[in-house]
C-alpha cells in the first residue's frame, strides 16, 4: 500500500511538474526580491540591489534542481533526462548506434523466428479443449504411430484409462459440387472424433460414434473453417448440400470451428468425412483387416486421475492380449504415449532436436551479439572516459552515471528488439501463409503470438542489460582526477579476459554453423547427384486415383490400361509406365517378406520388411530402373498366371543372399502366398533421400491391382506441348476423372524439402554468426590497435620489422580466432549426427568441409583484421612520439 | 562581520522548524528570523533554505500558503503543522542532550577523570 501511495504521489506530481516549476520560480524570485528591497533600503541603487541579491543567492539551477529532488518524483524525471540524454548520445554517434541496432535486430529477429517456430510446432499443444491430456498412442519399439482398424476397435472398446479413442488418416479424394471434378485432401476420422476432441461445431452439425452402421454407412462431410470460406465463400445455406465425392453422394453436415484445423499440425485438411467410408474414399476397405495398419494415428483424452504410466500399462495389457489372439498380425503390441500433433516420435523427435539445435545456436548468437556491444559500449565508455571523470568532478554520483549507461544500452536494445520482433513477425507470417509444395497439403503454422513477443521482449532487455553491464567495473574504477590530468591511460591488459572468453566462443560458434551448414550443403548436392534407383529427367508424371471418378473392381486394371495404351500414342513418347506409389513420395508401402522356409508367418519370423510396388509391365523402363538380370514383367503375369516378382538387390542379398541365388527363387508373403524372383534391378531410394539401402520388390500391376496410379510418362519432346496433350488424351477417356500433370523434378521437391530446409537456415545463422564474428574480431583488434598505438610507435622508431609490429597488434586476435576455430570444428563435427536424420549422407568426415571450414576461418580472419593491420603497419612513430 | 560558524548537517531543518514555530513565515523572512535568534552567528547560504523546506512539506511538518508580505509582494508562507510541531520538541530534546554531553565532555578537567 505504501509503495501505491508513493508510486501515485510521485505520478502525480510529476503531472503537476509544470506548475511546480513555475512556483518555484516565482518563490525563489520572491525571495530575491525581498532581500533586493532590504539592500535598496540600505542605500544600494535598485539594479545594483537586484545584482547583490542574486549573487548572494547562491546557484539558482543547483538550488531548483535539489528542490524538486526533495520534493520527490524525481526518479520519474530523471529518467526522462536520461532517455533524452541517451538520444542525444546516439544521435551524435550514428554509425555505433546504427551497428548496434543492426547487430541485435539480426540476433533478436534469429531468436524470435526460431523461438517462434519451435513455440508453434513443439511447445503450443493442439488446438482442443483441455490438450494437456491428450495424448497419441505409439506402437512397438521403434515407436509407430500407425494402427489397424480392428486392433484400434479392440483398443478403444477395452482400455480403461482414455474418456474415448479416436483415430484419423490423411487422404486424397475427388470432389464435384457441381461445376468440375477437383482433388481436396481430406481426414477419414471415426465417428467419435469430435466427441472425443471436444471440439463444437461452428455451424450445422458433426458426425457422431451413432452415425455408423458398417461400411460407407455414414457418408457425410464436416468442413474446415478455411475451406467453406475458399470454397463456399462463406455460404450458410450449405449445411445439408449434397456433394460427389469420387461420385458418391455425401451430406455437408456442417462446419468445424475456425481455430481448430484437424489433429496434425502441419497438414491443413479440406474436410473431414467418416472412415467407416473407407471404401468410397480410398476406393479399397481395409477396416476388416488386422494385419493392415493404414490408420495414421490413435488419440484421445485420458481420463481424469490417470497417469501416462497407468494408461501404458493398460494399453500394454490389451496388446498381449491381442498378441496371443492374432499371432499372425499382431507383432510387438506394446505401446508408450506422445504428444498428437506431429505424428509422434517419427518426425517430432528429429524435428525436436533440429529445432533445439537452432534454438541454442540462436541463443549463442545472441550472446555473441551481446559480447559484441558489450565490448563496443566500453571502448565507448573507455572514449568518454573524459566527460565521465568531468562528470563525477562536478559531483555526480557514480550510481547516476552507471544509470545513463544503462539507460543507453537498454535503449539500442527496446530499438533493436523492436526491429528484430518487426522482421520476425513478418517472416513468420509469410512462413504460416506459405504452402511449401503444390502437391500436398502442407504448411508451416507458426504465427507468432504473446509468447513470442514476450520472448522478444525479454530477450532484447536481458541483452540490454547484459552488454551494459560490460563497461560497470571501468566507470566504477574512474579517478576523474587522474583521467583529467593525464588523458585515458591504456594498460595493456595481458591477463585472459571476460572479453576473450566471449570471443573464443562467438568465433567457435561461427566455425560450427559454418561446419554444419558446409556439412548439409555438401550432403544436398551428394543427394541430388547420388543414384535415386530411376531418373527423373524427361519424366512427366501424371496422377490420378481412379476410386475419385467411381471405378471399382475389374474396372480399375482395365482403365489404367487404356491410359497407358492411349498416351504411348501421344508423338515424341517414348515409355509409358504406372506405379501405385512413387518412390520417395510420402511414404511408402511395405510388406513383411519370409523366406520359403518359413512355415509360422508372423511378423517376428520376417525376413525383412520390403518396400512394396505394384507396377505395370512398362515401369521400369519408363523410370529408366535398371535391370540388373533377369526379366521384366509382362501383361501375361496376370491373375491366371503364377505370381512372380522383380526385386532390387539390397533385397536379393538380405533374403537370398545373393543375386544369383535370388534369380528364380521363391519368397513368401504373409498371406502365405509364393513369389518367384524374375528379375533383378538396382538400388534406389524409397521412403527419404537420408535411408540406407532398403529391400525393394516390384510386383505386376494385374496380379495386386491398386487404383491409386500415378503415370509416368518418358518422352523427349517439348514438356509444354506433352502437358496439353497428356491433358486431352486423358479427357477423352473420362472428362470427369480428376487428375494433375507434373514433372518429376517438381515431386522431387518434396523429397528434398527437408534437407532444403535444414541447408537453408543452417546457411542463414551460418552467415549471421560469420557477420557477428567479423565484428567482433574487428572490434578486439581495433581497439588492442588504438590502445597500443603509443607502444607499436616506439617499437617502430627502435626498428622493428612490419611482421613483428603486426605479430605484436594481432597475434592475440590470431591465436584467439585459432582457439576459437579449433573448438567449433570439433563442436561441427558431433553435431553432424543430428543433421543425419534430415540430410543425405551428412559427414564431417570429409576433406572438402573440413578444407572449407578452415579456409572460411581465415578469410573471415583476414578480412575482419584487415583496417586494424593497415592502421597499425601506417603508424608513422614521428607523429605519434611528437603528439605525446 | 563577526566569526560565524558553518551550520552541522541535518540542523537547518531544526533551525526552520524553530523559526516558523514563531508564527507564519515566507523563506526569505525564514532565514531573517533564523539570524535575529541566533544573533547572525550562523552562516547558511539563501538558496540552501529551499531544498530544506520543500523537503519538510513533503514530509508533512510544514504546510505553504501563498499571500502578501510585508513589503506587499507575493510570497509563500509556510506555517508549521501539528506533526511539525511534534517533530521540533523531539528533535529539540535530542540536540539538547547531544550538546550538553558534548558541553561537558569537553569542559572536563584533568582532575575531574
Amino acid at each position: 500500500m505504501r509503495l501505491l501511495d508513493s508510486l501515485r504521489f510521485r505520478i502525480a506530481t510529476l503531472f503537476r511538474r509544470s506548475q511546480m516549476n513555475a512556483e518555484m520560480e516565482d518563490e525563489l524570485r520572491s525571495h530575491i526580491q525581498h532581500r533586493a528591497d532590504d539592500l535598496e533600503r540600505s542605500g544600494l541603487p535598485r539594479a545594483e540591489a537586484e545584482r547583490r541579491a542574486r549573487i548572494e543567492f547562491g546557484g539558482q539551477v543547483r538550488y531548483k534542481e535539489e528542490c524538486r529532488e526533495a520534493a520527490g518524483g524525481t526518479l520519474i524525471e530523471s529518467l526522462q533526462q536520461d532517455v533524452r540524454f541517451a538520444l542525444r548520445m546516439l544521435h551524435k554517434s550514428p554509425g555505433f548506434t546504427a551497428v548496434a541496432v543492426v547487430t541485435l535486430a539480426v540476433a533478436i529477429a534469429a531468436n524470435a523466428v526460431v523461438f517462434g517456430v519451435l513455440n508453434a510446432l513443439i511447445l503450443r499443444p493442439l488446438n482442443v479443449p483441455q490438450a494437456q491430456s491428450l495424448y497419441g498412442l505409439e506402437r512397438g519399439s521403434d515407436k509407430a504411430v500407425n494402427q489397424s482398424y480392428p486392433d484400434y476397435l479392440d483398443l478403444r472398446d477395452r482400455n480403461r484409462s482414455f474418456e474415448d479413442l479416436a483415430a484419423y488418416n490423411v487422404a486424397a479424394v475427388g470432389l464435384d459440387t457441381g461445376n468440375n471434378p477437383s482433388s481436396a485432401w481430406i481426414l477419414e476420422v471415426t465417428g467419435n472424433y469430435f466427441d472425443a476432441l471436444g471440439i463444437q461445431p461452428y455451424l450445422g452439425r458433426f458426425f457422431h460414434g451413432s452415425d455408423e452402421h458398417g461400411s460407407n454407412s455414414a457418408p457425410y462431410i464436416v468442413l474446415t473453417y478455411a475451406f467453406w470460406h475458399s470454397h463456399f465463400q462463406d455460404d450458410r445455406g450449405v449445411v445439408g448440400r449434397v456433394v460427389q465425392l469420387n461420385k458418391h453422394p455425401f451430406t455437408i453436415l456442417g462446419v468445424a470451428p475456425p481455430e481448430f484445423g484437424g489433429t496434425l499440425v502441419f497438414v491443413f485438411p479440406d474436410f473431414w468425412v467418416p472412415i467407416v467410408n473407407q471404401e468410397q474414399v480410398e476406393g479399397v476397405n481395409v477396416l476388416n483387416a488386422r494385419g493392415k495398419r493404414g490408420i495414421l494415428m490413435v488419440l484421445g483424452h485420458l481420463k481424469a486421475g490417470v497417469t501416462p504410466s497407468q494408461a501404458v500399462a493398460d494399453l500394454n495389457s490389451i496388446g498381449s492380449y491381442l498378441e496371443k489372439t492374432y499371432p499372425k498380425d499382431d507383432g510387438q503390441m506394446t505401446f508408450s504415449l506422445t504428444r498428437p500433433g506431429l505424428a509422434g516420435d517419427w518426425l517430432g523427435r528429429p524435428l525436436r532436436a533440429f529445432l533445439m539445435g537452432l534454438m541454442l545456436l540462436a541463443g549463442l548468437i545472441l550472446l555473441a551479439a551481446c559480447a559484441n556491444l558489450g565490448s563496443l559500449f566500453a571502448a565507448r565508455a573507455a572514449d568518454r572516459s573524459r566527460e565521465v571523470a568531468l562528470r563525477l568532478a562536478l559531483g555526480a554520483t557514480r550510481i547516476r552515471i552507471l544509470r545513463q549507461l544503462f539507460t543507453e544500452a537498454v535503449l539500442i536494445s527496446l530499438i533493436g528488439g523492436t526491429a528484430g520482433l518487426w522482421c520476425s513477425v513478418v517472416l513468420l507470417r509469410g512462413l504460416s501463409a506459405w504452402r511449401p509444395l503444390p502437391t500436398a497439403p502442407l504448411q508451416v503454422p507458426v504465427n507468432p503470438d504473446a509468447n513470442v513477443y514476450g520472448v522478444a521482449l525479454l530477450l532484447s532487455l536481458a541483452s540490454g542489460f547484459l552488454f551494459g553491464a560490460v563497461p560497470v567495473r571501468q566507470v566504477l574504477h574512474t579517478d576523474p582526477y587522474q583521467v583529467i590530468k593525464s588523458g585515458s591511460t591504456g594498460t595493456v591488459g595481458r591477463r585472459i579476459t571476460v572479453r576473450d572468453l566471449l570471443l573464443v566462443v562467438q568465433i567457435a560458434i561461427c566455425a560450427l554453423l559454418v561446419t554444419s551448414s558446409l556439412v548439409a550443403v555438401r550432403g544436398l548436392v551428394r543427394s541430388l547427384h547420388s543414384s535415386f534407383g530411376f531418373e527423373p529427367q524427361n519424366a512427366m508424371l501424371v496422377e490420378t486415383a481412379l476410386s475419385m471418378a467411381g471405378y471399382s473392381g475389374d474396372t480399375v486394371p482395365a482403365m489404367q490400361k487404356r491410359m497407358i495404351n492411349a498416351l504411348e500414342t501421344i508423338p515424341g513418347v517414348q515409355s509409358v509406365g504406372l506405379v501405385d506409389r512413387l518412390p520417395l513420395y510420402y511414404g511408402a508401402n511395405s510388406s513383411y517378406v519370409f523366406t520359403d522356409k518359413t512355415t509360422d508367418l508372423r511378423p517376428a519370423n520376417a525376413a525383412a520388411e520390403a518396400m512394396r510396388y505394384n507396377i505395370s509391365p512398362e515401369y521400369l523402363d519408363a523410370a529408366r530402373t535398371t535391370l540388373l538380370a533377369g526379366r521384366t514383367l509382362t501383361w501375361h503375369d496376370d491373375k491366371g498366371a503364377p505370381r512372380v516378382a522383380v526385386v532390387n538387390r539390397e533385397f536379393a542379398s538380405k533374403i537370398f543372399g545373393s543375386a544369383t541365388n535370388a534369380m528364380n527363387s521363391y519368397y513368401k508373403t504373409k498371406d502365405g502366398s509364393r513369389i518367384q524372383v524374375v528379375g533383378i534391378v538396382e538400388d534406389g531410394k524409397y521412403a527419404s533421400l537420408a535411408e540406407d539401402p532398403q529391400p525393394a520388390m516390384f510386383l505386376p500391376i494385374l496380379q495386386s491391382p491398386s487404383s491409386q496410379a500415378c503415370l509416368v510418362v518418358r518422352s523427349n519432346g517439348d514438356s509444354q506441348q506433352l502437358v496439353a496433350a497428356i491433358k486431352s488424351t486423358v479427357q477423352d477417356l473420362d472428362a470427369g476423372l480428376p487428375f494433375t500433370i507434373r514433372t518429376w523434378n517438381q515431386e522431387l521437391e518434396s523429397a528434398l524439402f527437408p534437407s532444403r530446409m535444414a541447408t537453408l537456415s543452417l546457411g542463414v545463422l551460418g552467415v549471421m554468426g560469420a557477420m557477428l564474428s567479423i565484428t567482433g574480431i574487428f572490434g578486439m583488434a581495433a581497439y588492442s590497435v588504438s590502445k597500443r598505438l603509443k607502444e607499436l610507435g616506439i617499437r617502430m622508431a627502435l626498428g622493428a620489422q612490419r611482421k613483428e609490429v603486426l605479430q605484436a597488434a594481432l597475434g592475440r586476435a590470431f591465436k584467439l580466432l585459432t582457439i576459437g576455430s579449433a573448438a567449433g570444428l570439433l563442436l561441427g563435427i558431433l553435431a553432424s549426427r543430428v543433421l543425419a536424420f534430415i540430410v543425405y549422407q551428412a559427414t564431417p568426415r570429409d576433406p572438402l568441409v573440413l578444407a572449407g571450414v578452415v579456409l572460411a576461418m581465415l578469410l573471415l580472419g583476414l578480412l575482419a583484421t584487415w583496417i586494424p593491420a593497415k592502421r597499425a603497419l601506417s603508424i608513422d612513430p614521428m607523429i605519434l612520439l611528437r603528439e605525446e | 562581520m563577526t566569526a560565524q560558524a558553518q551550520l552541522l548537517p541535518g540542523t537547518l531543518d531544526l533551525l526552520i522548524l524553530r523559526a516558523v514555530s514563531l508564527g507564519p513565515l515566507h523563506g526569505y523572512g525564514i532565514l531573517l528570523r533564523i539570524g535575529q535568534i541566533s544573533g547572525n552567528a550562523l552562516l547558511i547560504e539563501q538558496g540552501a533554505l529551499y531544498p530544506g523546506l520543500f523537503r519538510l512539506v513533503r514530509q508533512g511538518l510544514l504546510t505553504a500558503s501563498w499571500g502578501t508580505s510585508e513589503n506587499n509582494r507575493r510570497a509563500k508562507f509556510y506555517e508549521l503543522t501539528a506533526a511539525g510541531r511534534k517533530r521540533l520538541r523531539e528533535e529539540t530534546d535530542n540536540w539538547n542532550r547531544l550538546a550538553t554531553a558534548i558541553g561537558s565532555a569537553l569542559a572536563a578537567q584533568p582532575e575531574e577523570v
